[in-house]
């Protein structure tokens, strides 16, 4: 199973700012096993996707430069409090990993 | 990997792994269900990885490569970066585009051994708007170009590494 992916969303008016933390190692393939001396092949994320209410929003192609454990930060307008937000991802070895939260009122 | 074996093999893993996926979590009900809804139109893109761009070793190529067309400076894309990142493995990146009509934001590091670190393509509803963290292996120019309504903007920062994070 991949790492967990964590989303924090908050409204404000009818803007839903979505931050997103997504567990994965983004591996360059440069990087040396410090125990072995061998490059660790590899891994990143290539494509994530975020849907609003199951409409494609937001669409990221990434390289190996994104940082380990990605970030990411975007915003939606139109949202409303009980919406569904969907983040999901796949990388270039076709592992794939996805998780949806919903729009909390304005505090 | 070139790009031909990339676009023959890739869409058919996703989609075994996306059948696997979908198979598991039937049984699990509607939270499953649109889990899976938010992968759908994955695949279609990761199809579209646009691996020619990610692999051009300079950045006049990966410009090339990424279609980016006569891309001129202009004022309205604001740049948050630190002038001096301390580790080039986590390199805050914010961006934000003041551009009517604006439809994807590219990153480029021309000093990275692949300069283009990301895009990200806006539909309905998004902002032009995008934060994230990427590696940079020593101080270059951050580049960054937005495509409005077909018309290629570019703005530029430089930023200071202090630990190079490709080997990250």
């Amino acid at each position: 199973m991949p790492d967990p992916i964590r989303m924090r969303i908050k409204l404000t008016d009818d803007v839903a700012d979505v931050r997103v933390l997504i567990g994965h190692p983004m591996e360059t393939g440069l990087r040396k096993d410090a125990k072995t001396g061998e490059l660790v092949p590899m891994h990143f994320i290539e494509t994530v996707s975020a849907t609003l209410n199951g409409k494609v929003v937001l669409e990221a192609q990434w390289s190996r430069a994104i940082a380990r454990n990605p970030y990411l930060q975007f915003r939606i307008r139109g949202a409303k409090v009980n919406d569904e937000i969907g983040i999901a991802w796949i990388d270039n070895r076709g592992e794939t990993n996805s998780a949806k939260a919903t729009v909390p009122p304005s505090s | 990997m070139s790009w031909t074996t990339s676009i023959s093999t890739k869409p058919r893993r996703a989609m075994n792994r996306l059948r696997r996926l979908l198979l598991k979590t039937a049984t699990i009900g509607a939270s499953a269900a649109l889990a899976y809804a938010a992968l759908a139109p994955l695949k279609v893109f990761a199809a579209l990885w646009p691996a020619a761009a990610f692999e051009a070793k300079t950045i006049e190529e990966a410009l090339k490569a990424a279609g980016v067309i006569d891309p001129v400076t202009c004022e309205g894309i604001a740049i948050k970066a630190p002038e001096i990142a301390e580790n080039g493995a986590q390199v805050p990146v914010e961006i934000t585009s003041q551009l009517p009509g604006t439809r994807s934001i590219y990153i480029f590091v021309d000093k990275n051994p692949q300069p283009l670190a990301g895009t990200f393509e806006f539909r309905e509803g998004a902002e032009p708007f995008v934060s994230t963290r990427i590696k940079m292996g020593e101080s270059s120019i951050l580049r960054v170009v937005v495509n409005s309504d077909g018309k290629f903007c570019m703005a530029t920062r430089e930023v200071k590494v202090t630990i190079g994070g490709c080997g990250e």
